[in-house]
């Protein structure tokens, strides 16, 4: 089975790369590099240290925001998801910003935090934590009734019922809001690099698009689509390793 | 006719582990539950019968103190009762286990939200995991089990915690007839063989009689006791003659009369 998977997720790898050599090679159009072109201008960069340069100024403003909006997000989440009130305080804020457009957003936030690490977080902040938060509320409130009152009659306390039934329950429904909010933040970050100033893998997008060096340009797409594809797997084998027999779903017949 | 019919009334208090003393339940507008009194004897297996929706579930979480009545009161053991406590277990109609849990992580579930150690509760869960005939299943997950099995893995958790009441909501419902058989005879044992005061609801006028010592008759919305109907002599003579009793079968032919006016 699991041979299977990876067989035809590898199937689906060599179909895509395949395809985009030989638009490549066509060409769709002049500033369209082959897959074999990209390859090589990738490894290039890797080779003289651009990359892990670029990748040093990029992380920081991801990480940082992913994790604040992990945890910040979950916490809220699960808040907003216990409590009707929070739910009417907060979930409108979290509703509005999913909705913004953000490059409308981003001359406000410079105008207000400046350009530098501070602006760049909160563009990742604000791509990944509506959908963490509302994934999170959502997931809280469905908790089948019958297993928090099954946790009630053997006498669990609000906070076990929380700890042991709620976030465990909501747990599928987190994480899936968790890789949607991930992706979105590796979206906010380039996306930031792109608006704000051009630093880390934004700035090898522009500059080698400005010098018409369009090999290193896709790869450097590349590079992040491939580094949030690997992210998004490893938290599916976390995922899988914390809630075993979640992955069944929910027997209730 | 060999059977008796008992006034709840008469029942001496002293004898009885649960009893609930007018007890009326509305859900906004209906009116579940009508100034319901009754006496569940210690030790012995008092089934609630009913059609569907006459509020027996109602009245099974109002003795766990799941839920609150609109007035009247439960007491058990000369308790009133406030909410759940650590005297009575509850057996769920749709198991509820957590899913994510292995077997016997959630037998443990009540002795671990007691606050035992995980080595002392896993011994205990182990231990009736092999009584409702589980052993070897300890680490599956629930979804690997059959219908029956989970049943047993909620009849496990609930007999774990050692408690005095034992409430079961249609706990055999969702089970095939052999299965049913089964568990019905092992319930009995476990009625003979545990201290323990049963409360069943079952929709079974069968398995009411067949594993019952007391039954009483719910009417529809508004529910009142309509009739206790105490089985007394077949019940000595052995598991497998109970079907063939004249009296089984005369009881069972009596709460059918007593039912079949309100099923359309
Ligand atoms: N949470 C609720 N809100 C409103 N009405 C309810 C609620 N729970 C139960 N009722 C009503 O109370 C009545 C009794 O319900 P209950 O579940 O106790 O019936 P029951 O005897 O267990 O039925 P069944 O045999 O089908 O399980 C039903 O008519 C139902 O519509
Ligand atoms: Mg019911």
């Amino acid at each position: 089975m699991a041979n299977r998977a990876l067989y035809l997720k590898f199937l689906s790898a060599v179909l895509l790369f395949g395809a985009w050599e030989v638009a490549g090679r066509i060409p769709v159009s002049f500033a369209f590099p082959t897959f074999l072109e990209s390859m090589g201008a990738l490894f290039r960069m890797i080779g003289d240290g651009t990359m892990a340069t670029a990748y040093a100024e990029t992380l920081r403003p991801l990480v940082v925001g992913v994790a604040i909006s992990a945890f910040l997000g979950i916490a809220i989440g699960l808040w907003v998801g216990l409590s009707s009130f929070f739910e009417w305080l907060f979930s409108p804020i979290f509703i509005v910003m999913q909705a913004a457009p953000l490059a409308a957003l981003i001359p406000l936030l410079v105008l207000a935090y400046g350009i530098g690490l501070t602006s760049k977080v909160l563009v990742v902040c604000i791509m990944a934590m509506p959908v963490i938060v509302l994934n999170t509320a959502g997931a809280v409130r469905n908790t089948p009734e019958s297993m928090k009152e099954m946790g009630k009659a053997f006498l669990a306390t609000d906070l076990a019922i929380i700890l042991k039934i709620v976030i465990p329950a909501a747990s599928p429904v987190i994480f899936a809001g968790l890789r949607l909010g991930i992706s979105a933040g590796f979206i906010g970050a380039i996306l930031a690099e792109l608006k704000i100033t051009p630093t880390g893998v934004g700035d090898i997008i522009t500059y080698s698009r400005s010098i018409a060096d369009y090999p290193s340009m896709y790869a450097a797409i590349f590079s992040i689509i491939l580094l949030a594809v690997l992210f998004l797997n490893l938290l599916e084998k976390i995922e899988t390793v914390l809630f075993k027999g979640n992955q069944r779903g929910y027997v209730s017949d | 006719m060999a059977m008796s019919q008992i006034d709840p009334v008469v029942i001496d208090n002293a004898e009885s582990a649960v009893s609930t003393r007018n007890i009326s339940k509305n859900y906004g507008d209906v009116e579940a539950l009508r100034d319901l009194s009754l006496e569940f004897p210690r030790g012995q297996l008092t089934s609630l019968l009913g059609p569907s929706g006459c509020g027996k579930t109602t009245l099974l979480k109002i003795i766990a103190g799941l839920l609150e009545p609109t007035s009247g009161e439960v007491e058990v053991n000369g308790k009133t009762v406030t909410g759940p406590g650590p005297d009575r277990a509850f057996v769920f109609q749709d198991f509820a286990l957590l899913p994510w849990a292995s077997v016997i992580r959630n037998v443990a579930f009540g002795l671990e939200m007691r606050g035992m150690g995980k080595s002392e509760r896993e011994d205990i869960a182990a231990k009736y995991i092999k009584e409702v005939g589980l052993g070897g299943f300890e680490h599956s997950y629930p979804h690997e089990l059959s219908g029956g099995m989970r049943q047993r893995v909620g009849l496990a958790r609930a007999l774990s915690v050692d408690a005095e009441v034992l409430l079961m909501d249609e706990p055999f419902s969702a089970v095939d007839e052999q299965t049913r058989r089964k568990f019905q005879e092992d319930l009995l044992a476990l009625v003979q063989n545990e201290n323990k005061t049963f409360i069943f609801v079952t929709h079974s006028i069968e398995e009411a009689v067949y594993v019952s010592d007391q039954i009483a008759l719910l009417l529809p919305r508004p529910s009142r006791v309509h009739e206790i109907i105490r089985p007394s002599n077949f019940r000595s003579k052995g598991v497998d003659n109970i079907r063939r009793d004249p009296e089984y079968l005369d009881i069972v032919d009596e709460i059918w009369a007593s039912l079949r006016t309100y099923v359309e």
